[in-house]
C-alpha cells in the first residue's frame, strides 16, 4: 500500500514537474529569467541535481592567518599555545557503548538470536536545554528528541508472528508490522501536531510508512503503556501509542536502523547483520527504544538510553539442511574477528539452562565463562564469550559457535501467559471478535491490563462485551472505554481482567462492518483489512527472586523492562493481528453507473424528442407479405389484385 | 396541407425550445458545476514586479579634517551632493546606485580622536563618538602629513562602518572647493566600491536571475561558491575516525564552536538563522586510496580526486532530519596510521599549507595527521586531542568564504583592518546584507512570476484563497522590500526581502496545487460522451434541418419575387 501510493505521490510530482517545465520552457524564449533557466547552468545543475561530484570545484583553503589568531587571542587566551596533539590527560566521554548477542535453542529445532546494542549517554535533553554534539548517540535520532520534546520514543519493525506456545517468551515483544509509541514531555503543547510531525520525520528516518499514522489509528492508552525510563508524571494526554499491522519490514527498514550504530556494520557483532540472511527467517523484530534512565540508585545524573534490539527466529528447516546443526556462519553467513573498538562491552551468550550436562546439546568452542541471569521470572544459564578478551577468539582469529543437538526430546515449560484472537461469523455484516487469554500458572491467580485499539470500520457492540472465564462471568475491574468516530479515531478499549489459576479467559464483543466510501478502499480491497494485535500487559508471579536494582551491571536482555518487585515481572504478550473482509464493491461501478445513467437518460430523452419535434402523417399501411405474394400471382394470371 | 404545416412549424419551435433550453441552462449549469475554484491574483502588479528595478541609496558622510580644506574652501561646507549611476543588467533588470553624499569638516572630538598614534585606535575611537547606521559610511579625509597611516597606504578601511582617506599631493593644488572634490571623487568612489555594494557582488547576487556570462573563470568560481541566500543554515562538523582501533580522538568541539564560530553567527543573525552541530563517524573512509610518495614519505592526496573523496562519506552524514534548511559540512578527517602522514596536493604539485579543501556550497574537508604525537612503538588505542584552534582557524576561514563574506582582494593601495574577534566587519556584514538583499528580491520575484505563469497556463490547478494571501503577502513584502531599498533602510529591506522569499516559496509549494492537477481529457470525455453524445446529435440535426429549410423558403420567396 506505501509502495502503491508512494508511487503515486511521486508519479504525480514528476507530471506536476515536467508539466511546469513545459510551460514554462515554452516560455523561454520570449523571457530568459525564468527559474528553469538555472538548469541551463552546468556548476548549479550539478549542485542541486546532486550529480557526482565531479562537476564540483574542488579549492585550495587559503588561511588569513590573522583570523583565527585573532579570534583565539581574544577568547582563549591562557590555550596559547596549545601543543599539537596532547596525549594526557585524556577527558572522559560521557556516553557508553555496549553490544551483546543472545542465542537461544529453542525446544522446537529452531533458533532465537536476540542482538541488543545499547548507547548511555550522561546527557539532558529535557529543561529546554539544547544538545547538538554527538559522539555514540546517533545525530539524526538526537535531533528528532531534542525537536518535538520526546521523554520516550519506542518504535518496532516485526515481519512474522512470534509463536508463544512454541517458543516461549521473548525478550522484547512486539506485534507484527510497525508499532510506534512515544511519551512526549509536558512542555508540549500541541501533542497531536508533534506526534503528526514526528511520525513523518521518523517514517523518513527508518524508510517505513509510518507517515500513514494519522488520527484515525492513534489512540491514548490510559493504562497499558506506562513509561518505562523514569518519568515525572504519566498523564497519558502526553502518550501516543499507534500501530501499522501491515507494513512489511524488509532490508530498506535494517539500513537504517544499522546505520545509527556507532560502529555500523564494520566492526563487532553488527558484522552479523546481512539481510540477505536476516530476512531468510521465521521472525524478524528489529528496534529503537530511547528513553531516560538513571546512572545511580539515588538517580543525581540522569542520561538517555537508546537500546537497539534485533531479533530473529531460524527455522530448523529452511536453512538447516535437515541436520540438528547450528553455527553462526550458518545463521548468517558471517563469522567474528573483534569487537567493535568503541564498546564497552561485547559479548555473546548461549542459554545453556536446559541443558547442564549437555545431554541435548553440545556447544563449541566451549567457553570456561558461565552467568547466571533473571530472565521473565526464571533463572537462566548462559555461556558467555567476551569478544573484548583477545582469547576467545583463539589461534584461528574468528570465533563460530556451533550448537549440534544431540537428541530431540525434552519440553519446554509452559509459558504462563499467552494469548490469542481471532473473528468469528459469517455474512458481511456482523462478526464477532474472541481474545483468548491462557493463565497456566498452577495456583495462582493474577491481573491482566488487556488493551484493543480497533478501527472505526469495525462498529463495536459495547452492550455484547463478555468475559467469561472457567464457565462463569468474569467482571472486569475497571474498562476504560473510547467510543469511535467515523474517519476520526478508532476505538479504544482498555481492561483489568484478573485471571484465575489454570483457566482460559475468552473476550467477545460483536460488531458490524460499516461501508466505506470508494476512495476509502486500499488498493487491494479484496485482501481485507487488517486489525492491530491486543496487547496484554501483566505482572506474573515469578518463581524466583528478581533484582530489583536497576543500576546494577547485568546483562543487556534481563533490563529491558524495569521491575519494581522481587516477586513477580512484566510480560507483554502481543496477540495475532485480524485480517477482516469488509463490504467490498466493484470499482468499476461508478463508471458503469454513469454510463448506465447516462444511457437511461438519452432512451428517454431520445423518445421525447422525437414526440415533440416530427411531425405525423398518416401513411397507407403496406400490404401484408402474403398479399404481395398473391397480389404478384394474380397479377400473372391477369385477375386484378387485391 | 395546413394541418401538415402547422405541425412542421410546431415541430421545429420545439426543436428551438429544446435548443433554446440546453444553451441557456444546460451550458452554464455544467460550466458552473464543474469549474476549479481560482482565487483573485494580483496578476497586474505580478507583471509590474517580473520587470525589475531596484534602486539601491546608500548614505555617505565625507569628513574634512583639519589641514586638507583651505578656509575659502571651507566656506562652501557643508554640503549634499547626490550621484547616480545606471546599471542595466539585461533587458529585464536595471539596477540603479545612488549615493548620498554629504560633506562636512569634522568636529573637534572627530579631530582629537584622528590624533590617536594608530589607526586601529583611531577608528575605535570615532566608533565611539557616533554609530553610523546600518548601510551608511563615513570617510575621512586626512592630511597627507598624518602619521596614523604607513608610508604606501593610501586608504584605511577600519572595522566598523568607517574609511580614513589621505589626501594625495595633487589635490592640494586645487583651487576651488569643487576642484577638490573632482579630484577627491575617483578615490572616493574606489572606497565605496570595496566597502558597499559593487557591479561584481550585484550581478553574482542575481545570477539566478540572468543568463550568466561568464568573462573570466576566476570570476564565475567566485560567484558560484557562496550559498544561496537561504533564511536559515545548518553548520554541521563531523569528525572521521577511520580507524577507531588505534586512535581515540577527543574534540572539543563544543567549546570551540562557542569560542570562533558563535562570534561570526552573532554577527551575521541578521542574515540569517543559524545552527550548529557536530557528530563524530567512526569507519567513514575516503573514496579513493591516497598515493605514497617515497620523496616525502608520506601520503598525497590529489586535487583532482579530490571529488571522489566525499561520495562514500557523504551518505553518512545524514541530512538534519528536524529542518530543511540548506547544509554546511565540514569534516576533519583523521587519517589512520597505515596511511599517515596525508598531505594534499593542489594542481601544481604542491602541497597545500592548510591541508584543507573545500568545494562550492557543499563544505570544507580538513586532513588532521596525528601520527607525529605518538612513537612507532605506541600502545593502540592512542588518546589523541585535537588542537581545535588550528581546524577552527580552517574551518572559520572556509566558512567566511561559503557565507560570501570573503570578496575580491582589495585594490593597491589599500589596507584593510584584521577582522578582530568577531571574525567578521561592520562593512563587510553590510556588503553581504546588500547582495543578500537583491539576491532575495530577485528569486521572489522570478518564483511569485514563474508562479502566475504556471497558474494561468493550467486552467486546471485550483487556487485556494490561502496561496492566494500567500502570494499577495509576497507581493506586498517585495513591494516594501523595494521601496525599503530605495530609502536606504538596509535593515528592513533585508527583513522584507527574506519575509517574501518565505511566502513566495510557500505558495510556490503548495501541496494543494497538485490535487486536480492531473485530469486528463480523454477520462473527461469518457465521461460526459454518454450523455451528451446523445442529446446533442438530435438537437444538432434538427437545428441543421430547421437551417437548411430556412435557407430553401427564402430562396423560392427569392425566386417567386422575380
Amino acid at each position: 500500500m506505501a509502495a502503491y501510493r508512494c508511487l503515486r505521490c511521486a508519479w504525480l510530482l514528476l507530471v506536476f514537474i515536467s508539466s511546469w517545465y513545459v510551460v514554462v520552457s515554452g516560455e523561454e524564449t520570449t523571457q530568459g529569467d525564468d527559474r528553469v533557466s538555472v538548469a541551463d547552468n552546468p556548476q548549479i545543475a550539478a549542485d542541486t541535481a546532486e550529480q557526482p561530484s565531479e562537476e564540483r570545484r574542488w579549492e585550495a583553503t587559503q588561511v588569513d592567518k590573522a583570523v583565527p589568531d585573532d579570534a583565539a587571542a581574544a577568547a582563549h587566551k591562557q590555550d596559547f599555545p596549545v601543543p599539537d596533539s596532547v596525549l594526557t590527560p585524556t577527558p572522559q566521554f560521557k556516553d557508553t557503548f555496549k553490544e551483546e548477542l543472545v542465542i537461544r535453542p529453542l525446544h522446537s529445532g529452531d533458533i532465537y538470536a536476540s542482538f541488543q546494542f545499547r548507547t548511555v549517554w550522561e546527557t539532558d535533553f529535557t529543561r529546554g536545554s539544547k544538545v547538538s554534539h554527538y559522539r555514540l548517540f546517533p545525530k539524526s535520532l538526537g535531533q528528532v528528541i531534542s525537536k518535538f520534546s520526546v521523554q520516550e520514543l519506542h518504535i518496532s519493525f516485526t515481519q512474522g508472528y512470534w509463536r508463544t506456545m512454541q517458543w516461549g517468551q521473548p525478550y522484547h515483544p512486539s506485534p507484527p508490522g510497525a508499532e510506534l509509541w512515544v511519551w512526549f514531555q509536558d512542555t508540549v503543547t500541541d501533542v497531536d501536531a508533534t506526534w503528526k510531525e514526528l511520525t513523518n520525520v521518523l517514517s523518513g528516518i527508518f524508510c517505513a510508512s509510518l507517515n500513514f499514522i494519522d488520527s484515525t489509528n492513534t489512540v491514548r492508552p490510559s493504562a497499558s503503556f506506562k513509561p518505562l525510563g523514569i518519568a515525572n508524571g504519566t498523564d497519558h494526554r502526553f502518550l501516543r501509542y499507534a500501530t501499522l499491522p501491515r507494513e512489511i519490514v524488509c532490508t530498506e527498514n535494517l539500513t537504517p536502523w544499522k546505520k545509527l550504530l556507532p560502529c555500523g556494520s564494520k566492526a563487532g557483532l553488527a558484522v552479523l547483520l546481512k539481510s540477505e540472511k536476516l530476512f531468510h527467517s521465521s521472525f524478524h523484530s528489529q528496534a529503537v527504544h530511547i528513553r531516560p534512565v538513571c546512572q545511580d540508585p539515588q538517580c543525581k545524573t540522569m542520561s538517555l538510553e537508546l537500546r537497539q534490539t534485533l531479533n530473529v527466529v531460524f527455522d530448523l528447516h529452511t536453512s538447516g539442511q535437515g541436520k540438528r546443526e547450528w553455527s553462526l556462519f550458518k545463521m548468517f553467513s558471517r563469522t567474528l574477528t573483534e569487537a567493535c573498538p568503541l564498546a564497552a562491552s561485547s559479548k555473546i551468550y548461549i542459554d545453556i539452562t536446559d541443558n547442564p550436562q549437555e545431554e541435548q546439546f553440545e556447544v563449541s568452542p566451549a567457553t570456561p565463562l558461565l552467568s547466571q541471569a533473571v530472565v521473565l521470572g526464571d533463572r537462566r544459564t548462559f555461556s558467555v564469550y567476551d569478544l573484548t578478551q583477545q582469547v576467545t577468539f583463539g589461534t584461528v582469529r574468528s570465533l563460530n559457535v556451533l550448537i549440534r543437538w544431540k537428541s530431540t526430546e525434552g519440553d519446554m515449560l509452559r509459558p504462563l501467559l499467552h494469548a490469542e484472537r481471532y473473528v468469528a461469523g459469517y455474512g458481511l455484516q456482523t462478526g464477532e471478535i474472541h481474545t483468548l487469554m491462557y493463565n497456566n500458572h498452577p495456583f495462582r491467580s493474577f491481573p491482566v491490563l488487556l488493551l484493543d485499539s480497533v478501527p472505526w470500520y469495525l462498529r463495536l457492540y459495547v452492550h455484547t462485551l463478555t468475559v467469561t472465564s472457567k464457565g462463569k462471568d468474569n467482571k472486569p475491574s475497571y474498562i476504560h472505554y473510547e467510543p469511535s468516530k467515523d474517519r476520526v479515531r478508532p476505538h479504544l478499549l482498555e481492561m483489568l481482567v484478573q485471571l484465575p489459576p489454570h483457566s482460559v479467559t475468552e473476550i467477545t464483543v460483536q460488531f458490524e462492518r460499516a461501508l466505506l466510501k470508494w476512495t476509502e478502499y486500499t488498493p487491494d480491497p479484496n485482501h481485507g483489512f487488517y486489525v492491530g494485535s491486543s496487547v496484554i500487559s501483566a505482572l506474573v508471579p515469578s518463581t524466583v527472586a528478581i533484582n530489583t536494582n536497576i543500576t546494577e551491571e547485568q546483562p543487556l536482555f534481563s533490563t529491558f523492562f524495569p521491575c519494581k518487585e522481587e516477586s513477580s515481572y512484566f510480560v507483554r504478550v502481543y496477540t495475532e493481528p485480524l485480517l477482516v473482509n469488509l463490504p467490498t464493491p466493484d470499482f468499476s461501478m461508478p463508471y458503469n453507473v454513469i454510463c448506465l445513467t447516462c444511457t437511461v437518460v438519452a432512451v428517454g430523452y431520445g423518445s421525447l424528442y422525437n414526440l415533440l419535434t416530427r411531425s405525423f402523417q398518416i401513411e397507407e399501411p403496406n400490404p401484408g407479405l402474403a398479399k404481395r405474394i398473391a397480389n404478384i400471382i394474380r397479377k400473372m394470371r391477369g385477375v386484378p389484385p387485391l | 396541407m395546413a394541418t401538415a404545416e402547422v405541425e412542421r412549424r410546431r415541430g421545429q419551435l420545439a426543436a428551438l425550445s429544446i435548443a433554446a433550453v440546453v444553451i441557456i441552462v444546460g451550458v452554464p449549469l455544467w460550466w458552473k458545476t464543474t469549474e476549479t475554484y481560482r482565487a483573485w491574483l494580483p496578476v497586474s502588479q505580478i507583471r509590474e514586479l517580473a520587470k525589475l528595478q531596484l534602486q539601491l541609496s546608500a548614505d555617505v558622510e565625507v569628513v574634512f579634517t583639519r589641514g586638507t580644506v583651505t578656509p575659502e574652501q571651507q566656506k562652501k561646507v557643508p554640503l549634499t551632493k547626490t550621484q547616480e549611476e545606471d546599471h542595466a543588467v539585461d533587458e529585464g533588470t536595471t539596477l540603479k546606485y545612488r549615493y548620498e553624499t554629504k560633506y562636512r569638516t569634522a568636529t573637534i572630538m572627530e579631530e582629537d580622536a584622528l590624533h590617536k598614534p594608530t589607526a586601529a585606535e583611531a577608528d575605535l575611537a570615532l566608533h565611539m563618538l557616533s554609530e553610523s547606521p546600518c548601510g551608511s559610511l563615513v570617510i575621512y579625509v586626512i592630511p597627507e602629513s598624518s602619521s596614523l597611516l604607513p608610508e604606501d597606504v593610501k586608504v584605511y578601511i577600519g572595522q566598523r562602518r568607517t574609511a580614513l582617506l589621505r589626501v594625495a599631493a595633487q589635490m592640494r593644488t586645487a583651487k576651488t572647493f569643487e576642484q577638490l572634490l573632482d579630484r577627491l571623487q575617483p578615490h572616493i568612489i574606489q572606497v565605496l566600491r570595496v566597502m558597499s555594494f559593487s557591479r561584481a557582488d550585484i550581478t553574482a547576487a542575481l545570477s539566478d536571475r540572468v543568463r550568466f556570462h561568464p568573462g573570466s573563470k576566476e570570476s564565475v568560481a567566485d560567484s558560484m561558491r557562496a550559498f544561496k541566500s537561504s533564511p536559515g543554515y545548518e553548520i554541521t562538523f563531523s569528525l572521521l575516525n577511520p580507524d577507531p582501533k588505534s586512535h581515540r580522538l577527543h574534540w572539543d568541539i563544543e567549546g570551540a564552536a562557542q569560542t570562533y564560530i558563535q562570534p561570526l553567527l552573532m554577527k551575521m543573525s541578521p542574515v540569517a538563522n543559524f545552527s550548529i552541530d557536530s557528530q563524530t563517524l567512526h569507519y567513514a573512509m575516503l573514496g579513493v586510496n591516497p598515493r605514497y610518495d617515497s620523496s616525502r614519505s608520506a601520503y598525497m592526496l590529489n586535487a583532482d580526486s579530490l571529488a571522489h573523496v566525499i561520495n562514500p562519506v557523504e551518505a553518512r552524514l545524514g541530512s538534519n532530519a528536524a529542518s530543511s534548511n540548506p547544509v554546511l559540512n565540514f569534516l576533519l578527517y583523521v587519517p589512520d596510521s597505515h596511511h599517515s602522514p596525508l598531505y594534499i596536493q593542489d594542481h601544481h604539485k604542491q602541497e597545500v599549507p592548510s591541508n584543507a579543501f573545500h568545494s562550492p556550497r557543499w563544505g570544507g574537508i580538513m586532513v588532521y595527521n596525528v601520527d607525529s604525537s605518538y612513537g612507532p612503538e605506541a600502545e593502540f588505542p592512542v588518546d589523541i586531542n585535537i588542537n581545535m584552534a588550528k581546524v577552527m582557524g580552517v574551518f572559520l576561514a572556509q566558512l567566511r568564504l561559503l557565507l560570501g563574506v570573503q570578496s575580491s582582494p582589495p585594490p593597491p593601495g589599500f589596507l584593510v583592518a584584521p577582522c578582530g574577534g568577531t571574525g567578521l566587519a561592520d562593512w563587510e556584514l553590510d556588503r553581504l546584507m546588500w547582495s543578500r538583499s537583491v539576491e532575495n528580491i530577485a528569486t521572489a520575484t522570478t518564483t511569485i512570476t514563474s508562479l502566475a505563469q504556471l497558474l494561468d497556463q493550467i486552467g486546471n490547478i485550483v487556487i485556494n484563497d490561502n496561496i492566494a494571501e500567500q502570494v499577495s503577502n509576497a507581493v506586498t513584502s517585495l513591494q516594501l522590500a523595494v521601496a525599503e531599498l530605495d530609502a536606504g533602510n538596509l535593515g528592513f529591506a533585508l527583513q522584507f526581502s527574506k519575509e517574501a522569499i518565505l511566502a513566495s516559496e510557500k505558495a510556490f509549494f503548495d501541496p494543494s496545487l497538485l490535487h486536480l492537477l492531473y485530469f486528463p481529457d480523454d477520462q473527461k470525455f469518457a465521461i460526459y460522451i454518454p450523455l451528451f453524445l446523445p442529446m446533442c446529435v438530435p438537437i444538432l440535426l434538427s437545428l441543421l434541418k430547421i437551417a437548411s429549410e430556412a435557407r430553401q423558403k427564402r430562396r423560392e420567396k427569392q425566386a417567386k419575387k422575380d
